[in-house]
């Protein structure tokens, strides 16, 4: 670099936040506005060069906190108590225009959705310069150049010409790595990664994160990194801090906090997904065949499924596995005939379904049921769960009136919630209750086959561990079997009873689950078995040293 | 729900309103005087007996603003409700259904919709008879052509959600999808728009009947009164600014009305909601 601008530099941490408390307004309905407590007493200290993770579920305060050392509060959230030292000043006490300088340049942001964090009208480049600008740290030569290093660093496809493109004309995974180059430009003292690998697939998260790791080390920037999966944390960070409901749970170094937690709390999310289930042999005659099944969005064009054939028997469970744009969901549409197969056939309880939704009769469409993804988009938002888990039964078995609240309370029992939330709408429901509820609706209709689209990729890892051990219960209770569709390799382990590699719209790997998962394995199922995180630390070199292909990257 | 948690301007709203109402409904006993009878000098001034004045030909202005009121609302209400029904359902329905229907209904739409509105109003109603059963369907269908364009592009938005999906993979037919799943989540836009479309239709109303094609006399009609006292202006007689005031008084009114059940149905949580 041309020249190292002087920044004022104070002697001891880099950035030291003491009893820190943030407080938001709420306004409850009929009641006066009040405050509330997001984070409360939350003291950390991080030296130069070290990465502090912070981790917790949804509403733990961890992005709260890791917002805080820029002095910014999202939608209404303030500061309203302790002291964050940066480079041994309160920045709190700076003013706004203190703020203003700091902001990208002492302090940079890598945001969890870079595709929504990129403005899509300018290119690349601009953007990814555009603080070093503004800061006069470089001039704009200097600035491009190093952006074109940090690109090579990140091992982005063609560093000199990808600042040239725009926002879409590159991957989800590139993407993220050139918001990494975004914040590393402008030499920032500290960067805060807020869930930056968390809506990307195993395959590409694997090389993100070793890419975040590389510059980080090269560069000696510190860092804070919030996630919500300790296996992540553990590769990129030398400290772990466990937050709950705004609180501190337990800090320590990485090694101490994932394999001797004090805590029960942490105890509890590093145990996580370790759901024994025995695997069940597959019977005689499976309850859905499909054979060959080929399918193209938009008359021939490329083949999302080309010749799949899988079976699925009655009480068990199939999981399909593979990256984004594998063809596992197009899978399940063209089971559930919402994307009328080209050719092919599929056979459930020994009769051919027809091809189209529209032409199934009722009992087939009963017997096959479906949970989605995002719960929150999976209900009517203007029905009450009443309404949501009733309509099949009014609507399959013309059960109305009391008898129909009866049965809509037996199934929130079954689910695990209690009879009040009968009256309440989606938007009154954590994520986990959802998708609670959705199960809910697909057990109403008594089917049996349940196609589990990724539900449980939204959620956090508790809540999920929930939903699986839910969803093993309700199949010893009602014998009913899933085709389950995920990225997540560790909830395969947990669930499935035979397990199907898709790759590129074909069936790689098929069989039964010890025998998939037992080597010697093909390419693709090395790839993704060695790209899911384990709770290790010096995992993440292993893998990228021992895979046999590259992730593509998207 | 209490009266005191009605915003300041949605009461202002509901009480000009409710007097709108009970004016047209009530017209025949409320007027002091008939709305053809003449009664007293041309344009005389606001007195104890004639408390708004009389217009050009000496008609009592109170009464004829009541009577007034009645025919107006009546024919906006009428074209309005007209408009929507026929505008949200074929939209709806065009969403939905999709492909050749859409194509249609959409295309004929796009044609209606290039004739200036007022311009092919005047032509149809030119050619027919101005009763108000014309009116009002000549002012409904020129209207729903509006609300379908809104109703198709907020409802082949809901279209794609995974509800809507799920419902048809549970077998609905579109009935089901279009009144249960899509129209309750296409409210708030639809709500905003009938405030709106109801005064377009007064306003429409009121420039038909201006033009002479509208309401005709004796029939009394705010857009029709202004019409037959814009000459007083000239001479400094305030009484063709009356029965404007009205049309403004009912178009913003009306519209508090709909900003505040716009709020209260864009509430996701049944009014349990956050304020």
């Amino acid at each position: 670099m041309a020249k190292t601008p002087v920044k004022p530099r104070g002697e001891g941490p880099l950035l030291e936040i003491r009893n820190l408390r943030i407080e938001a307004t709420v306004y409850p309905p009929g009641e006066k506005p009040k405050d509330v407590v997001i984070v409360d007493d939350v003291s950390l200290k991080l030296e130069r060069g070290k990465v502090l993770g912070l981790i917790g579920e949804s509403g733990a305060g961890k992005s709260t906190i890791g917002l805080s050392p820029m002095g910014f509060g999202r939608g209404g959230v303030r500061i309203t108590g302790g002291e964050i030292l940066l480079n041994g000043r309160d920045i709190r006490k700076g003013g706004k225009s203190a703020l203003r300088r700091l902001r990208g340049r002492e302090v940079c942001y890598v945001a969890q959705s870079a595709a929504a964090a990129f403005n899509p009208a300018h290119k690349l480049m601009d953007q990814v310069v555009e603080a070093s600008l503004q800061h006069r740290v470089f001039t704009r030569a200097e600035a491009e150049k190093r952006a074109v290093e940090l690109f090579r660093k990140l091992s982005l496809p063609n560093p000199e010409t990808i600042g040239e493109r725009y926002p879409h004309q590159v991957s989800g995974g590139q993407l993220q790595r050139i918001m990494t180059a975004m914040a590393l430009c402008s030499e920032p003292d500290l960067i805060v990664f807020d869930e930056p690998t968390t809506a990307l697939d195993v395959t590409t998260q694997i090389d993100v994160l070793a890419a975040i790791k590389d510059a980080i080390r090269d560069t000696h920037v510190a860092a804070l990194y919030i996630t919500h999966d300790l296996a992540v944390v553990a590769q990129v960070s030398d400290e772990i801090m466990v937050l709950r409901h705004g609180k501190l749970v337990e800090w320590g170094d990485t090694q101490q906090i994932i394999k001797e937690p004090r805590k029960a709390y942490t105890n509890a999310l590093v145990s996580v997904n370790q759901i024994e289930h025995q695997e069940h042999a597959p019977g005689t005659t499976p309850i859905l065949s499909v054979k060959d099944i080929t399918a193209s969005y938009s008359n021939n064009a490329v083949k999302v499924l080309k010749s799949v054939s899988v079976d699925i028997f009655p009480g068990q469970t199939l999981a399909v596995v593979g990256e984004s744009g594998s063809g596992k969901s197009t899978l399940a549409r063209a089971i559930t005939g919402l994307l009328p197969p080209e050719s092919g056939t599929v056979t459930f309880e020994n009769r051919t379904l027809a091809p189209r939704l529209s032409d199934r009769p009722r009992a087939d469409l009963r017997e096959l049921q479906m949970i989605y993804q995002m719960a929150d988009v999976a209900m009517n938002p203007r029905q009450t769960v009443g309404t949501i888990i009733g309509r099949p039964l009014e609507f399959y078995f013309n059960i109305r009136g009391r008898e129909r609240d009866r049965q809509v309370n037996d199934l929130l029992e079954k689910i695990e919630m209690g009879k009040g939330f009968a009256d309440r709408y989606p938007a009154e429901l954590s994520g986990g209750q959802k998708q609670r509820v959705c199960i809910a609706r697909a057990l109403a209709a008594k089917p049996k086959l349940i196609i589990c689209d990724e539900v449980t990729s939204a959620l956090d890892p508790l809540v999920a561990h929930g939903i699986l051990q839910l969803l093993l219960e309700l199949q010893a209770e009602e014998d009913v079997a899933y085709l389950f569709i995920t990225h997540d390799l560790a909830t395969v382990r947990s669930i499935a009873d035979s397990i199907a590699v898709m790759h590129r719209g074909e069936v790689v790997r098929y069989g039964p689950k010890s025998t998939v998962l037992t080597p010697p394995f093909d390419d693709y199922t090395d790839l993704l078995l060695r790209s899911v995180p384990e709770m290790e630390i010096g995992w993440l070199e292993k893998a990228i040293s021992g895979r046999k292909m590259v992730g593509a990257g998207n | 729900m209490s009266v005191a948690r009605i915003p300041f301007g949605a009461l202002i709203g509901l009480i000009l309103t409710a007097l709108f109402l009970i004016a047209a409904i009530f017209a025949p006993w409320l007027a002091p005087f008939g709305q053809s009878e003449i009664v007293g000098d041309v344009w005389a001034p606001m007195s104890g007996a004639h408390w708004l004045g009389t217009d050009n030909i000496g008609r009592d202005l109170l009464s004829r603003i009541i009577f007034g009121a009645r025919t107006t609302i009546f024919i906006a209400v009428a074209a309005t409700a007209l408009s929507f029904t026929l505008g949200a359902v074929l939209g709806f329905t065009a969403a939905v259904v999709g492909g050749w229907f859409d194509m249609i209904m959409s295309r004929l739409v796009d044609l209606l919709m290039s004739i200036p509105t007022l311009i092919f109003g005047l032509v149809v109603l030119s050619v027919l008879p101005s009763t108000m059963l014309t009116l009002i369907l000549v002012m409904g269908i020129l209207d729903s052509t509006r609300v379908y364009r809104l109703s198709r592009a907020v409802a082949a938005d809901i279209n794609v959600m995974d509800f809507v999906e799920a419902a048809r993979l549970r077998g609905e037919g579109t009935g089901w999808v279009i009144f249960r799943e899509i129209l309750p989540n296409a409210l708030s836009p639809l709500v905003s728009e009938l405030g709106l479309r109801f005064i377009y239709a007064v306003l429409f109303l009121s420039a038909l009947s201006f033009l002479g094609l509208g309401v005709q006399p004796p029939e009394a009609d705010w857009g029709g009164m202004v019409k037959e006292n814009k000459d007083g202006i000239v001479f400094g007689i305030g009484a063709a600014l009356i029965p404007a005031a009205m049309i403004a008084a009912l178009a913003i009114s009306v519209n508090l009305v709909a900003d505040w059940v716009l709020n209260r149905t864009t509430d996701l949580k049944g009014g349990r909601g956050n304020g």
